[in-house]
């Protein structure tokens, strides 16, 4: 077997170096819990290993534009501490922390989550709904993107040689705005999604829907931002015909695969389930900011 | 190339060891180290019997690289009796008979006295929801669950 070098810069372009000029395959190591996993299993075999956290800015959330910069090594556990966050992305917040048990949380990030590209990721469509941007750095420098522009199918995403993601920003949130995020699992903790829902809304004086972004979970190759399901709702006060037409907008929208989790047929089904039930979570909180 | 040295912090003792990249801290703990009281369950993060505190944070120490714990502080279950003192943990799992083969008590040790450390009193619902990454095959959890709950009560009523 080749040796697995191990490095850990302490700057963003010193590991951009790194992962630019590596020999083969090159692997980012942030909470570990994807990656290690799938060492033990030879899944991936890597040449290099860049250990991102001893970058002091990936460890740390901050406030910007009125909005949150979340560090890419910043843990489940980190982000459900954190003094503020959590008040005003709950729905975030809540996905990132139905990922694995208490151990895995002590670890496991969001920008992992995300760069996973696994099509059950929890975390990922609340951060659609969200509309947070993925920070990346690179050989031609930083650029940032919607997050529904990492993954790109199971397993792979969209960074290019030598680029890896920096940080998540949460953008700042109007009055009277909410998110919620709920998944179907057939137990109550520990398990991955069968399908997943996240949704983020902003509501008028009046209660009427100004604004929404409706994602989708395990029911597609990626995460999906459904704008069909947000425009059921957008101008309603999610009244019984709105929740029915988003419902129905959301089963729509999936393109799932028949698995050892849940059939196609069940996954459709459940999509609208979940966004009726989102949705009316989202609007609670709205409610009370 | 060479073998990574690691100096690190384990039970408040300092300690160095050589390991490979590819080595996890459980491995390094167990086979480097020779430190057995840690458990390889999975290897996989699901059944959490390889439970320590790194830098006050419950892990799996399955899921961590051996090289990753360069200057950081580790405890694991050899460090939980104060010399033949056992901790009200140890006392009250044996007491309860929350074990049997045994393999997931380090793991259920740690993360237990992680949880009583930030929650003193917690509900039932919560040292369950805490407990879900420990998996145990032979007691069914309830016996776990009691003697975590009675030791809450206890070092709250000795507080």
């Amino acid at each position: 077997m080749d040796e697995m070098r191990f490095e850990q810069p302490t700057s963003v372009n010193a590991a951009v170096k790194l992962l630019t000029g590596a020999q083969g395959v090159a692997k980012v190591l942030n909470g570990g819990t994807d990656l290690l996993v799938q060492m033990r299993a030879d899944v991936v075999a890597p040449n290099l290993i860049v250990d991102i956290k001893k970058i002091a800015e990936m460890k740390v959330i901050r406030k910007e534009k009125g909005g949150f910069r979340i560090g890419a090594s910043v843990s489940g556990a980190e982000l459900g501490e954190h003094p503020e966050l959590p008040k005003v992305w709950p729905g975030v917040v809540e996905a990132t922390e139905l990922i694995g048990s208490t151990q895995v949380q002590g670890r496991a990030t969001m920008v992992g989550n995300l760069c996973n590209a696994s099509p059950g990721a929890d975390s990922v469509p609340a951060m659609i709904a969200a509309g947070a941007l993925a920070a990346i750095a690179g050989p031609n420098g930083k650029r940032e993107v919607p997050v529904e522009q990492i993954p790109v199918s199971p397993g792979r995403t969209s960074l290019a040689k030598g680029e890896f993601v920096t940080s998540i920003f949460l953008p700042k949130r109007a009055k009277k705005s909410g998110d919620a995020y709920l998944r179907f699992i057939p137990r109550t903790e520990m398990d991955i999604a069968v399908v997943g829902c996240g949704i983020s809304l902003s509501l008028d004086k009046s209660g009427t829907v100004t604004a929404a972004r409706v994602a989708l979970g395990a029911v597609a190759p990626t995460a999906l931002l459904v704008e069909d399901a947000a425009n059921a709702i957008i101008g309603t006060k999610l009244d019984d015909s709105a929740l029915d037409a988003l419902a129905a907008a959301a089963s729509a929208a999936c393109r799932p695969i028949d698995d050892k989790r849940g059939t196609k047929e069940f996954r459709i089904k459940i999509a609208g389930v979940l966004a009726r039930r989102v949705a009316l979570i989202a609007r609670d909180r709205a409610l009370q900011n | 190339m060479a073998r990574h040295h690691v100096s690190t912090n384990v039970n408040g003792d300092n300690v160095e060891f050589l390991c490979d990249t590819e080595q996890s801290l459980l491995d390094c703990l167990r086979n480097e180290l020779h430190m057995t009281g840690t458990k390889e369950g999975c290897g996989t993060g699901d059944c959490g019997a390889c439970s320590v505190m790194l830098d006050g944070r419950l892990v799996c120490s399955c899921l961590v690289l051996g090289v990753e714990v360069e200057g950081k502080e580790i405890q694991t279950i050899e460090g939980m009796a104060q010399g033949d003192e056992l901790h009200p943990l140890q006392r009250n799992f044996l007491d309860h008979a929350a074990l049997q083969c045994g393999i997931c008590t380090p793991g259920f040790l740690i993360a237990a006295r992680a949880l009583l450390e930030r929650n003193p009193d917690p509900t039932e619902t919560e040292v369950r929801f805490w407990l879900a990454g420990n998996l145990c095959r032979c007691t069914g959890y309830d016996k776990i669950v009691r003697a975590v709950m009675d030791t809450a009560a206890e070092l709250r009523a000795n507080a």
